[in-house]
């Protein structure tokens, strides 16, 4: 069985002017179904592109990408985007809900682009939203719930196409401390569940929940292994223990 | 994705911005407005002029000859000409003008300056002349040079106050006493000059009064609309011959004027229509620019879709299909403001002004056009956008 996420020597180069910037300098990495990675770094040091490259919202300059198998790196946008709606399912930091639209409606946005009937549309999304536990809101606009409920409903979105893979980019970055663990509680939950999950944060904290870490530094991967292996999110960890 | 439902989505994007979307419409409703009213005003004028033409007969040919001695055609040489070819000609009537003071015997000094014209019994049937009181100008009148007139219905009431009154009464034309033999209908309000000014007398007594015996105008009346052309060739060929050279007669055709006058209105409606459709391109502009600022106000909404898997052709559509629906919707306000406006301005004109279901149907068909066609550069910039750059913009 192939892995689910296989990077090979991902280079990404940005010219400023007449220098280069190499945001990522030759990445390898694999990641298999079931794991729950966490890929650390400052900002500025390659996580995001990582996670951008990774969710093909953008293309590597060199090196190959194959998910589950397939090499995608020379798919066309069109092509990329049925890749994005079939196979991957985002959180972002700062929710990304189309506020015009009702939370269901925002949960269906994939399944509708993904060719599902009406009716399917809506089971589905109602089943997502049971999930996260705000079923009850599924009516309201996103502008009406806690920043909690409104990253729950964009959980939802990202689950409502049953991806292999959920990216999740600085989920907890807009939360309190206390809503952040609950997402984090959650993301857990559903990598017990089987899901996979790729976080991408800069806090060692939150990247002690996952199982795996990699960390990146200028652009290329510096540790690549077990929470405990990794200094500082080890210490996070200890330390989130002792919190309870 | 169902056209439907980006139908439905488009139509949500409109209602949430009511303010801005009724602005983007107005040029779209003004163009499409105005190229209605004027569309039908035009035709509503058309109708109006080419009625009142229709009343004079629109198969009658004027014809006038120079006179020039031995060369000249005398009427019995016409009606005998006509008379060979039935299913072209109608009917014959010479035109001679005797013009003085026309007064009556009780009017005193009170006269008016005007003219008789001097017509045969067809004339009747050529002009479709109709009679209030009396009766029109008899074959036997023509035959026995009868001293007897019908007047139009602005003598009746300038003499005798009173239409009804006037038959059986005497009327002077230079001198010569007339006995009025009917008053023709109302037409234009009994005005002065206009064709209810008219006095009719056989035409032998009109030659007789000018002392001559030259007719130097007829009006022929064709069998048909469709042998109008084919009269005139006729006619003119038969005139040639009598008169020798082309250059001293001619023959007009009512029809050709007709004609004539409507490609000219034709070409009138076109050219404000074409100023009007000006608005409509004026108006596509707007929602092309509107539609725009609304790609780069919505930016991280497509990085959003994009991200969750809208391909090329699903923004595309969105955008598209709302920049159609602005557009479609203006074209109906513009179509019933439109009508309306052509309705009251036909009140207005005295007109009857209907909106043609061709103009209404191509009005509509244009706002939807140009909606799908402006948003067409917007929707595609949308389209375009790079999903990541997108998704970063707020």
């Amino acid at each position: 069985m192939p892995h689910l996420v296989e990077l090979r020597d991902i280079y990404k180069i940005y010219h400023v002017g007449d220098s280069e910037v190499h945001a990522l300098d030759g990445i390898s990495l694999t990641i298999d179904r079931g794991e729950f990675v966490a890929i650390v770094g400052s900002s500025g040091s390659g996580k995001s592109t990582c996670m951008n490259i990774i969710g093909c919202l953008d293309v590597p300059t060199s090196g190959t990408y194959k998910l589950n198998g397939r090499e995608i790196s020379n798919y066309s946008g069109d092509e990329l985007a049925e890749v994005r709606n079939k196979m991957l399912g985002f959180i972002f930091q700062q929710y990304n809900l189309i506020p015009k639209l009702s939370v269901i409606e925002n949960v269906q946005l994939p399944l509708l682009y993904g060719g599902y009937s009406d009716k399917e549309q809506k089971v589905r999304a109602m089943a997502a939203l049971e999930r996260v536990g705000l079923a009850s809101k599924a009516k309201n606009m996103p502008t009406q719930l806690s920043g909690g409920q409104q990253q729950r409903v964009s959980i939802a979105r990202a689950l409502a196409g049953d991806p292999s893979v959920i990216l999740a980019d600085e989920p907890t970055g807009a939360l309190d401390s206390r809503t952040g663990r609950d997402v984090m509680r959650f993301l857990q939950q559903l990598n017990r569940e089987g899901n996979t999950i790729i976080l991408i944060t800069h806090d060692n904290s939150i990247a002690a929940r996952a199982s795996r870490i990699v960390r990146v530094t200028d652009g290329r991967i510096v540790y690549d292994g077990p929470v405990e292996g990794d200094e500082n999110v080890a210490h996070q960890a200890a330390a989130g223990r002792e919190e309870g | 994705m169902s056209l439907t439902k980006s139908f439905i989505m488009a139509l949500s994007s409109i209602i949430s911005n009511k303010v801005r979307s009724l602005l983007t419409m107005l040029g779209i409703i003004i163009g499409i407005a105005s190229v209605i009213v004027l569309v039908s005003v035009m035709n509503g004028l058309t109708g109006e002029i080419s009625s009142i033409f229709n009343e004079f007969g629109t198969t009658s040919l004027t014809t006038s000859i120079t006179p020039r001695s031995n060369k000249e055609v005398k009427p019995e040489e016409l009606y005998e000409f006509a008379e060979q070819y039935p299913d072209m000609f109608a009917g014959v009537s010479p035109n001679v003008s005797v013009s003085g003071q026309v007064k009556t015997p009780d009017s005193g000094d009170d006269y008016l300056t005007g003219s008789a014209t001097g017509v045969s019994e067809d004339y009747y049937d050529i002009k479709r002349v109709d009679m209030s009181f009396g009766r029109f100008i008899s074959y036997e009148d023509c035959e026995n040079r009868s001293k007897v007139a019908v007047i139009g219905s602005y003598q009746a009431m300038y003499f005798f106050g009173l239409s009804s009154k006037a038959v059986g009464e005497t009327i002077r034309i230079n001198g010569t006493p007339y006995t009025i033999i009917g008053v023709i209908e109302e037409e234009a309000e009994s005005a002065e000059s206009s064709s209810d000014d008219v006095i009719y007398i056989p035409y032998t007594t009109a030659l007789k009064a000018n002392g001559t015996n030259i007719v130097s105008s007829y009006t022929v009346d064709a069998a048909s609309d469709e042998v109008v052309d084919e009269a005139k060739a006729l006619l003119e060929s038969f005139l040639l011959e009598k008169v020798g050279d082309s250059d001293y007669f001619t023959v007009i055709s009512m029809k050709a004027i007709i004609d004539q006058m409507l490609e000219m209105m034709d070409t009138m409606e076109m050219v404000l229509v074409a100023i009007a459709g000006i608005s409509l391109l004026v108006g596509g502009i707007g929602i092309m620019n509107i539609m725009l600022v609304s790609v780069s106000e919505r930016t991280r909404e497509i990085g959003i879709r994009k991200s969750l898997g809208a391909k090329h052709k699903h923004i595309m559509t969105q955008f598209v299909m709302e920049s159609g629906t602005v557009s479609c919707i203006g074209g109906i306000i513009g179509i019933i403001l439109g009508v309306s406006f052509a309705y009251l301005a036909g009140r207005l004109l005295g007109m009857d002004v209907a909106p043609s279901m061709g103009a209404v149907g191509l009005a509509f068909g244009v706002s939807v056009g140009i909606g799908v066609i402006f948003g067409f550069l917007p929707a595609r910039k949308a389209a375009k956008l790079n999903p990541i750059d997108a998704l970063r913009s707020d």
